[in-house]
């Protein structure tokens, strides 16, 4: 009896964290066969700041994915529009870089209030207005870019995005100290936090995990928060776009979590006619989801110009393709209704890691399409097999 | 023994964590139309997969003979090629496609090309739904008949499959009483011809009138079989096998403390169709509602009271609405739900699975989701709090359920119909829209809603009830008004009125038109 209730909750804590395995599984394998190359600190560093794009795209995709499995195909090309305009406002007309970034958010904004309206209030197709905006947005980039390259040099823009925090006094030496310090106060906020809200659980008499599993769970979060920022720390230490990055994640987890807000994303997902007759404005939710989006594609397309440092008429193609693979590889319905900032972020870092372990272990790039699809596929089939399972409960 | 066209021994089946099937025996008759009853969640729909090979031979114990010969069905077509068709509740037809092409649907008719021949696949429907009394044509798209006559499609289907034992799953659970009994009668029909059939339906009346024997299903077990001419066959008999008690008075006693305030009031409301905005859905109608009263509204299907009530309700249905609202003596105009909800009104839909709750989540997602800024600060949502009214909603409907984190979606139709009558309670109303609120669900959880309902008149709330049983509407209603193709018929005082004579008002004006 005992025996088989084990076994039960082995399948459970499997199919749970299935993705979560699979990360760790990759990561290691990646690192056994780069003879540890990955997780040097260097490429530690670089692999949350090559991923930062997929993430920050990632979490307004999600919201437009909970809304029924609908997508935004016209990301990409609204990176290269918004970056191509801050390159050019910046290097070529030299203006002042903060006036050009707050302008460069509007102008994101707006194209996400332009398609938003279509697909809320007027109930075209995301695919379709997306598709369109898509073609439009990247002929308008490169109209704007006049068909040529134009790089970006200004230090303050830069500084914005892509430094490296640097304290006098902390960071100065070999090993930087910000990082730890960061990294230590995080952990120990993480322990603190799980201790405290068992504590207000039990005053509650609310039902609770047990001690061993909430807190073997928070430990090895805090020990990852420190074990990254030790490779931080003896790499450059913090980017600031590392900050932008998880910033977004923190805030738009809040969101989908803890919000009325965001709920009501998971709700028209379900079921739209019975949101609507909540009392709840559903194409307002739809609209919501797209312009946020928009918001998001301009912020990532500052991110990507001043970490490349240039921009041209092609850039932030396919970006699209890894935000979307990474909402349905982290767990997010492709019916709507389901999926979290977690799943995405882990899905992110599952597709970052074996793009980083494949281009130092010197595969070419045709691997990578390969491998990237199978594990989308792999990932959903997956994700479908295990809660059809449940389901026919 | 040549008279047995099936008989099913000794059947269990287990789901894990459940036996939803322990040791049940089935005996079927040629000719016969046997009934198979139980509550909600007893097990009949299990059992019928289980003979239609949707379950597959090994995933069940005990034996199924048809026809004298052991079966071991694998699939559904393996069953269906010896004439065993069911038809599921939630009618299998695509809408976009015409009635021939449904009815050969992955079953084509293909010249000796490989083709599909068209002319044959038409002529052969057409003949199969003049077996059925359908006079279409087999080109019409499904769409644009009705839930009575795509009924009949299904039938003219089974027809097509050279049908020996037809299976009904609440085959009119969507059809007006008027459709229904044609149904029946048409089954009654084919029996002269031989057919034999097993019917599941909650309604004991229909039982009644057509079956031939009645087998109930209590807890996955079989409880017993009745015989028409043998032994005692009424609704109460049938009713005490499937509770396990005798149900004396189906509906709670109720003081009748109407108040003399009038709490709704509607006037001279007239709705059009959202699609083809020149029909009059509903024509100039006026009504009210007073505080701690229940009103009905009797009606056939497609008489306007869904209609009524969804205008009503924020305008969530229909075009080119004109009209008065009066809530509380006030006039109001209410744009959209939102505002509906805010002047104390709630619409407990007739549809719960699609109008009413969202499956995928949680009994807590969907209790607090119309008032969500009642458990939110500044936007952000106090779990604790939320788990506490959840709880607490729960507990005052008496839903049944291991915790409130359980899916609605693997509720039973009882349970879900609380929780929906949850999530509407939690918005604080005081007029209460409820649309057939105890459709396909058992009789032991009717009452408990019948018990809440009055709960809520007795707190002074109103309630529109909007029902198509008869019984229900004049144990439960203090007034009824009678609705008929968009217009209001005639008021009636509960105490005064009949089955018949409602009956009465609305054939007597159908024959009119």
């Amino acid at each position: 009896m005992t025996e088989s209730k084990n076994s039960f909750n082995l399948m459970k804590f499997l199919t749970r964290y299935a993705m979560v395995i699979a990360l760790v599984v990759v990561f290691v394998l990646f690192a056994v066969l780069t003879d540890g190359k990955t997780v040097q600190p260097q490429n530690m560093s670089n692999l949350l700041l090559q991923q930062g794009y997929v993430l920050v795209l990632a979490c307004g995709m999600l919201l437009c994915i909970l809304t029924g499995g609908n997508i935004d195909l016209s990301v990409g090309s609204v990176i290269c529009l918004v970056g191509g305009i801050a390159a050019v406002m910046v290097t070529n007309m030299h203006m002042p870089a903060i006036p050009v970034i707050l302008l460069c958010l509007v102008i994101g904004l707006v194209v996400g209030v332009w398609q938003g309206y279509w697909i809320g209030y007027v109930r075209i197709p995301p695919f379709i207005t997306t598709l369109g905006g898509m073609f439009i947005f990247r002929g308008l980039g490169r109209m704007v870019l006049d068909s040529k390259t134009v790089a970006i040099q200004d230090p303050t823009f830069l500084n914005i995005f892509t430094a490296y925090i640097k304290i006098p006094g902390l960071d100065d030496s070999k090993i930087k100290l910000s990082p730890i310090i960061v990294g230590a106060a995080v952990a120990i906020w993480v322990l603190l936090s799980t201790a405290k809200s068992r504590r207000d659980r039990a005053k509650k008499g609310y039902r609770q995990n047990s001690a061993l599993a909430d807190f073997t769970k928070s430990g090895i979060i805090a020990a990852l928060i420190l074990w990254y920022c030790w490779m931080l720390s003896q790499y450059r230490g913090i980017s600031v776009m590392l900050v932008w990055v998880v910033a977004i994640c923190l805030i738009y987890n809040f969101i989908t979590a803890k919000t009325a807000f965001g709920r009501y994303f998971y709700a028209v997902g379900g079921n739209e006619k019975a949101t609507k007759l909540s009392g709840i404005n559903t194409d307002k939710i739809y609209f919501m989801a797209y312009a946020n989006m928009g918001l998001l594609a301009g912020l990532c397309g500052l991110l990507v110009t001043a970490r490349l440092g240039s921009v041209d008429g092609n850039a932030g193609t396919s970006y699209e393709m890894d935000a979307i693979g990474s909402c349905f590889i982290g767990g997010a319905s492709a019916y709507g209704g389901s999926g979290t900032v977690g799943g995405v972020v882990i899905g992110a870092l599952l597709l970052g890691v074996i793009n980083m372990g494949m281009s130092i272990m010197g595969l070419p790039d045709a691997w990578k399409y390969v491998i990237k699809g199978g594990v989308l596929l792999i990932a959903v089939i997956f994700d479908v097999v295990t809660s059809r399972k449940s389901g026919s409960k | 023994m040549a008279d047995v066209i099936l008989e099913m021994k000794s059947i269990t089946k287990e789901f894990p964590g459940v036996k939803a099937l322990d040791n049940v025996n089935l005996r079927v008759e040629t000719g016969e139309i046997h009934a198979l009853i139980g509550e909600n969640g007893a097990g009949k729909s299990t059992l019928m997969n289980v003979l239609s090979g949707t379950y597959p031979a090994g995933s069940y114990t005990g034996e199924i003979y048809y026809e004298g010969k052991l079966c071991q069905f694998k699939t559904q077509k393996d069953s269906e090629a010896l004439g065993i068709v069911i038809i599921h509740q939630e009618l299998a037809l695509i809408p976009l496609l015409s009635i021939g092409e449904n009815m050969f649907l992955g079953n084509e008719i293909k010249n000796s090309m490989g083709y599909i021949d068209w002319d044959r696949t038409y002529s052969e429907s057409e003949r199969h739904m003049r077996q059925v009394g359908l006079n279409e044509s087999a080109q019409t798209l499904v769409k644009d008949i009705g839930t009575g006559k795509q009924q009949l499609v299904e039938i003219a289907k089974a027809f097509s499959k050279k049908v020996k034992l037809l299976i009904l799953d609440e085959p009119t659970s969507s059809l007006n009483d008027e459709d229904a009994k044609m149904l029946l009668d048409l089954l009654m029909e084919f029996k002269k011809e031989g057919l034999t059939s097993i019917i599941i339906t909650h309604k004991l009346n229909e039982i009644i009138y057509c079956a031939d024997k009645a087998t109930i299903i209590r807890d996955g077990s079989t409880i017993e079989t009745l015989v028409k001419g043998v032994d005692e066959f009424s609704e109460d008999r049938i009713i005490k096998g499937m509770v396990g008690r005798s149900m004396e008075d189906r509906y709670p006693v109720r003081e009748h403390n109407v108040q003399p305030e009038v709490n709704l009031e509607v006037k001279n409301w007239t709705v059009h169709h959202p699609l083809y905005p020149e029909r009059v859905v509903d024509d100039n109608i006026s009504f009210h509602i007073r505080k701690g009263e229940v009103v009905g509204f009797s009606g056939l299907q497609g008489a306007g009271r869904t209609e009524l009530a969804m205008s009503i309700f924020g305008r969530s249905y229909g075009t080119g609405i004109t009209g008065e609202l009066y809530i509380g003596g006030q006039k109001v105009d209410l744009r959209s739900p939102q505002d509906a909800i805010r002047r104390g009104l709630a619409y407990v839909t007739e549809d719960r699975k699609t109008n009413g709750l969202i499956l995928g989540e949680s009994i807590r997602f969907n209790t607090t989701l119309a008032r969500l800024d009642k458990v939110c600060r500044s936007g952000v949502i106090d779990a604790d709090q939320e788990i506490g009214v959840a709880e607490q909603m729960t507990k005052d409907m008496g839903t049944k359920t291991p915790t409130i984190e359980q899916r609605v979606g693997n509720l039973s139709g009882g349970n879900q119909q609380k929780a929906l009558l949850g999530k509407w309670m939690f918005t604080e109303p005081d007029i209460l829209i409820m649309d057939e609120p105890t459709r396909g669900i058992d009789v032991g959880a009717k009452y408990e809603i019948y018990c809440l309902i009055n709960q809520m008149v007795a707190q002074g709330k109103s309630v529109m009830m909007i029902s198509s049983e008869l019984p229900e509407l004049l144990g439960m209603c203090d007034r009824i008004y009678v609705m008929n193709e968009g217009r209001l018929l005639a008021e009636l005082d509960a105490k005064d009125a009949t089955q018949e004579g409602i009956m009465g008002y609305i054939i007597r004006d159908t024959n009119k038109a």
